[in-house]
């Protein structure tokens, strides 16, 4: 049964993205968003939208890190640290831990703009730097963020983390213990988050990431301002990752620090490589994809193979998939599985 | 007194350790300017392939005399050998087709070769940190009140001759000079009759032999081994790399003593739990504020 809500969806994202006609594809997308809010109506199986939600966390933070690395071109390996900042603002405001418990709601927009600062914070002298020196100082900022959430025990639980977070509520009435909340507070999440990607694209920073993601310096004599706009890339797409952050973080009422290592951040990044970087629909896709290979794959390989008198665990093979994914499309398919037209034309007929 | 000369030892030691593998590091981009993020990686396949070969020797405790020459010998140059072929062969199955790609695709790919590899050694021996045979002994002799080990005297020796010998190379043989002439340019080295490729792929295979003299080495410093060594391990590395100026062989040795004496002073002074923020901070501040390193000189945008 869950394999037929991700299925349908990326059937829907991928048709969509084969249409040529703009108002076709929004009724699609209108009517996969409807069938999608109606479904906990017909099914009320809590453990299929626990996993629909965490997909959705999934799609938000690939949608984040696709406005740094996909339009603006800059390599973030420590997205995962945004994500922390984001889950650990809302364990701490929210929870016994200092006795403060500030609404979800106002945490959200709290935990974005503090995303937003970091990331603010690390690009400011940072993005001066060429394309690999970029990504490797942001993956020791992804190792740093969790380092230090562990050791300032004091404040943060240190390795044991920070538990029993308040249930968010919506008008008075409590989330409670049940998932579809979340699987709502995310579907409107990311219909926003896609909302304004898209929006995003088409105006004139969007313009001006691309600019800069094609040729830096072609883009400065054009008079784009590259620091600022690099900026932005780095403070918006964090700003999701807060988001993403504070709904992970409400819905599993924990937070530790082994849950933002390096993995998570490439994770994220395999999920843009395999749908294609700077695509909208192909990071969700890209995103669904490894959400379902992950969540629902793996672990009913699991069950079959213990069926079978078998002693393998599949959970085993998540940093194999990952890599394989990594090299084999950066070999043979760089634009991703489903890249925007233009995307291809760039990687198939420029000269590099 | 006593124990910051005492720190200062196991600093070195360990830096020996970090420059071994900076200098796979340094030369690789150097010569195609890849930060071959599988290189820490294959500091770790050198660890576990000399445990499998001295396992392979009957070896499981302190060996002496004949027998301890003998076999360190086979299980270092083994290892070394195993893992040059290991990084030839990723640069032939990985990197080389994207040799003119965009430079962010190179690496990702290696990237996704680190993770393909750990994935392989978690597979491979297990999950948890195997122990290594404690092959060598470790007779302390005192310096200046201090007691320095005969394993730390082996990892230092082996990373300075390792050093020079690569200097040697690079600077008085053919094959060197055709390597600095690649990383110079790499179209007119060929048109100058270098053959690119081979000169490549012996840059590999040099690399990750130091790489895998390396991982022997922590194997018996460390006297324990684990697949994910080589993630930190190759961050510290790398950090080294650059502090000494990438692209620069005395460099990477110069950083990987300065990163290793960093991390086990911050070890001593702030506690082992913030030895990793120190030097990743000492990461980004340098590429901040000195991206051409210590030694180095200014970095071209190769875009």
């Amino acid at each position: 049964m869950i394999y037929a809500y991700f299925l349908i969806a990326i059937a829907v994202v991928i048709g969509a993205q084969r249409l040529p006609d703009l108002r076709a594809k929004r009724v699609l997308f209108l009517l996969l968003g409807a069938a999608l809010l109606c479904a906990p109506i017909f099914d009320r199986n809590d453990a299929t939208f626990n996993v629909l939600a965490d997909a959705g966390i999934f799609v938000l933070l690939a949608l984040g890190l696709n406005i740094v690395v996909g339009f603006a071109g800059l390599l973030d390996l420590g997205y995962a640290a945004f994500f922390a900042i984001g889950a650990y603002t809302y364990a701490m405001m929210a929870s016994p831990q200092f006795n403060l418990h500030l609404p979800f709601w106002l945490l959200l927009f709290l935990a974005a703009a503090f995303a937003a600062l970091f990331g603010i914070i690390l690009g400011a002298p940072t993005l001066r730097l060429r394309g690999d020196y970029l990504a490797i100082v942001t993956l020791g900022f992804g190792e740093i963020v969790p380092q230090i959430f562990q050791n300032l025990t004091k404040y943060t639980g240190g390795p044991n983390g920070i538990g029993a977070l308040d249930f968010p509520s919506f008008f008075g009435r409590s989330f409670g213990q049940g998932t579809i909340p979340y699987y709502y507070v995310v579907l409107a999440l990311i219909a926003l988050a896609v909302f304004f990607a898209y929006n995003l694209r088409d105006s004139r920073l969007g313009r001006a990431w691309m600019a800069i993601r094609e040729d830096e310096l072609a883009a400065r004599h054009m008079g784009i301002n590259t620091t600022a706009v690099k900026l932005a890339a780095f403070a918006l797409g964090a700003s999701f990752s807060g988001l993403a952050g504070v709904v992970f973080a409400a819905k599993l009422s924990l937070v530790s620090p082994d849950l933002f290592q390096f993995q998570v951040s490439v994770l994220i990044v395999s999920m843009l490589v395999l749908g294609g970087m700077g695509n909208i629909p192909g990071v969700v896709v890209g995103a669904l994809v490894l959400v379902l290979v992950n969540n629902v794959v793996l672990p009913q390989a699991n069950t079959i193979a213990a069926t079978a008198g078998l002693h393998v665990d599949f959970g085993n093979y998540h940093f194999f998939i990952y890599g394989a994914i990594l090299v084999a499309i950066m070999l043979f398919k760089p634009e991703g599985l489903l890249p925007s037209r233009q995307r291809k034309e760039e990687l198939h007929h420029a000269a590099t | 007194m006593h124990e910051f000369l005492a720190q200062l030892i196991n600093g070195i030691s360990l830096g020996g350790i970090y420059a071994l593998i900076a200098l796979g590091y340094t030369m690789v981009y150097g010569i195609i300017g890849l930060i071959n993020f599988a290189h820490g990686d294959v500091y770790t396949l050198g660890s576990f392939f000399a445990l499998t070969i001295l396992t392979a020797l009957g070896v499981s405790g302190e060996l002496h005399g004949v027998a301890l020459v003998v076999d360190v010998a086979i299980a270092l140059i083994g290892a070394a050998l195993l893992c040059g072929i290991a990084g030839v062969l990723i640069e032939r199955l990985a990197y080389r087709r994207l040799r003119n790609a965009p430079r962010l695709a190179p690496l990702i790919t290696a990237i996704g070769v680190s993770f393909i590899l750990e994935n392989v050694m978690q597979i491979w021996k297990g999950p948890s940190p195997v122990p290594f045979p404690a092959v060598v002994p470790n007779p302390s002799v005192m310096i200046a009140g201090v007691a320095v080990g005969a394993q730390q005297m082996l990892v230092v020796g082996l990373a300075v001759v390792m050093m020079v010998a690569l200097q040697l190379f690079i600077h008085n043989t053919r094959l060197g000079r055709a390597m600095r002439a690649t990383a110079q340019d790499r179209d007119a080295a060929q048109l100058m009759g270098i053959n690119i490729n081979k000169t490549i792929m012996l840059t590999f295979l040099i690399g990750s032999a130091l790489a895998g003299v390396a991982g022997f080495v922590s194997g018996v410093y460390y006297q324990s081994t684990w697949f994910f060594n080589g993630f930190g391990a190759g961050l510290k590395a790398f950090t080294a790399a650059v502090l000494g100026g990438i692209g620069n062989i005395g460099g990477a040795m110069l950083g990987g003593f300065l990163i290793g004496i960093i991390e086990s002073f911050a070890t001593w002074k702030f506690g082992g739990q913030w030895s990793n923020v120190t030097v990743f901070a000492i990461l980004i501040l340098v590429l901040v504020f000195r991206p051409s390193g210590l030694l180095g000189e200014a970095v071209f945008d190769r875009a």
